[in-house]
């Protein structure tokens, strides 16, 4: 079959300030009943190499809710090369699907060699080398693999290289403290980007995801700043007398929609954040905030009381009538839209209980996805396939994922203090 | 239908009276100074600094009747109850007395709805004592509001009866 192919392996390393005291504890609960089966075999690695590169696999995968992976007790053989491979034996045991590799040093570093065969027609599907200049690569060589073995099986690109950005509050009453925080998806590597005894809110990725947007407060004043991961640098882009608050990036990136009121009350206002000039979006007398870009750039969805109580409404780019989207339940808030464009996430007031919900634009059907009481801040994961959110777990407030359909859901909870306001990282381009 | 919006608001009210009055260490928080019962607030003057050399005794006696900072407020409102227009009252005449002196309004929300959402609902809250204020004659000079929505919970929980505690503006002296 086709011959090894060599990609060219780069992602952001962040430059910060320092680890999180806390990593997130991830559980998953729920399956899709059409999980693909699938065998990631542990990797023959070289001595120095410590992270179980196939575990990491194995963990992007079946936490996705769309594999079901084999338990290492469960594997016959453990083939290390596609000659090794008895595609009888795997197919007996139900797996479709099979991740072979090995790990060894190479010039200049390391290169992680990995298969993925089809056990049905025997044949290998994919071959890849990937190299790592470090040690400290390799938890995101492994993801690469996630990445491209789920691409590969569901034609849909995989998420697993990305970042979580979230903010932890520990500590009561004036011992409070605000972290903003950048973790792996998985939950692994959290590092403190900005750190405050004032409220830290509403995180925000640029489309590179070079920045983040994050609103703080200071001298009693609040105000959005820009940081950039790379050179740890920030830098306050508005503070207004009044609120300063919702920053939403364009997806080209070149603006920022935002909520201010220095002109008597909560109205979205768009940034270019070329020039610094600012256009006024919405002029009502209600609170108007939450903006959100449609995919395409040319509507933004944002939240209003306008009508007496918080629902979602849809705006041109270019101003004008705002269009109500949302109508069943009592309140909608906070809409962000799927990858397609199609739908919308939003957090949906009914019978006492916050909880998420997935709106069709065309059809205005609402599906509820969380079954939580105080449920919020929902945004997709790259890819569409899973929405991430805030909710109040036994502990204190958790981060967890649905599953689009609702079967598979995953908590994130920090062993202390509240973890709230997940944003996920856009992909690496 | 309109049962089910008045019904809860009914209930919520009831339940943050009863909070107040019988909750021993909540009502030392409002009745204490406003110096000292937000110290996450940095740069606060002590309680008397502010009024040094002037010995109006109008405007000590207006100070002295500064019982209580806090306005509390029904679910997702911020129409001022009759219950806390003493406390506006109180505050408009020590600061039409004392025409030097300073508060920041501080808007508050409980942890129902969307975070900034909720920074809408306490500016809003913040700006009807703002302008209750205004209309009893204080300077806007004097007067700067800002809004944590949620973020400043006074009573941690997730029951009504911190909810209604939360829903607040406190007004702090500067």
């Amino acid at each position: 079959m086709s011959s090894l192919k060599a990609v060219l392996f780069t992602f952001l390393l962040l430059v910060c300030s320092g680890a999180a005291h806390a990593e997130l504890e991830i559980t998953v609960t729920g399956g899709d009943v059409g999980a693909l089966p699938i065998a990631i075999v542990p990797f023959t690695q070289d001595g120095d190499i410590q992270l179980d590169l196939a575990q990491v696999v194995d963990n992007d995968l079946s936490r996705s809710g769309r594999f079901r992976t084999l338990p290492r007790g469960d594997m016959l053989q453990k083939p290390v090369t596609p000659t090794q491979v008895d595609a009888k034996t795997w197919r007996a045991q139900g797996i479709d699907n099979l991740v072979i590799g090995q790990a060894a040093k190479s010039d200049g570093g390391y290169v992680v060699r990995f298969f993925l065969i089809d056990t049905v027609s025997g044949q290998q599907i994919m071959a890849y080398d990937i190299p790592a200049r470090s040690l400290a690569q390799m938890r995101y060589v492994a993801h690469q693999i996630a990445d491209l073995v789920y691409e590969k099986l569901l034609g849909v690109p995989g998420y697993f290289n990305t970042k979580i950005a979230y903010v932890s509050a520990t500590g009561l009453q004036h011992e409070r403290r605000f972290e903003l925080i950048v973790a792996d998806a998985d939950g692994e590597n959290p590092r403190v980007i900005a750190m405050s005894r004032e409220p830290l809110m509403s995180p925000a990725w640029s489309p590179d995801r070079k920045q983040l947007a994050f609103v703080g407060y200071e001298r009693g004043r609040s105000a959005i700043y820009l940081h950039t991961l790379s050179t740890g640098k920030v830098k306050r882009l508005v503070s207004e007398r009044g609120i300063n608050g919702s920053p939403a990036f364009s997806p080209d990136g070149r603006y920022l929609a935002v909520t201010l009121s220095f002109e008597n009350n909560p109205d979205i206002y768009v940034i270019d954040l070329q020039s610094g000039a600012r256009r006024r979006l919405t002029d009502h007398y209600g609170i108007d905030t939450e903006p959100a870009f449609s995919p395409d750039g040319r509507t933004l969805v944002f939240t209003s009381d306008r009508g007496g109580q918080p629902q979602i409404y849809q705006v041109s780019v270019d101003g004008g009538d705002a269009r109500r989207v949302t109508f069943e339940g009592r309140q909608n808030l906070r809409a962000s839209y799927a990858p397609d464009g199609r739908s919308i996430v939003v957090v949906n007031y009914a019978g006492g209980r916050y909880r998420i919900g997935m709106v069709d634009l065309t059809s205005g059907d609402l599906r509820i996805l969380s079954d939580g009481r105080l449920d919020e801040s929902p945004s997709f994961a790259p890819g569409g396939a899973v929405v991430i959110y805030a909710t109040q777990g036994p502990h204190g407030a958790e981060l967890a994922t649905v599953s689009v359909d609702g079967r598979v859901r995953q908590r994130l909870r920090q062993t202390t203090g509240d973890v709230r306001e997940p944003a996920w990282s856009p992909l690496a381009r | 239908m309109q049962m089910k919006y008045w019904l809860p608001a009914a209930v919520v009210a009831m339940t943050m009276l009863s909070a107040c009055s019988s909750t021993g260490s909540r009502s030392d928080a409002s009745t204490a100074p406003s110096q000292t019962s937000e110290p996450y607030t940095d740069s606060i003057a002590p309680s008397g600094s502010a009024l040094e050399g002037e010995g109006f005794d109008a405007s000590m006696a207006a100070e002295r009747n500064l019982k209580s900072n806090l306005v509390y407020f029904d679910f997702d409102q911020s129409s001022i109850k009759p219950e806390y227009q003493s406390v506006v009252d109180a505050y408009a005449r020590y600061l039409v007395a004392n025409p030097a002196a300073k508060v920041r309004l501080e808007g508050h929300a409980d942890e129902r709805g969307t975070r900034e959402y909720n920074i809408g609902l306490g500016e809003r809250r913040a700006m009807a004592v703002e302008a209750a204020l205004r209309a009893q004659g204080v300077s806007s000079q004097q007067l700067s509001v800002i809004s944590y929505g949620e973020e400043r919970p006074a009573a941690e929980g997730h029951d009504e009866d911190a909810w209604a505690l939360n829903r607040r503006v406190q007004i702090v002296r500067q």
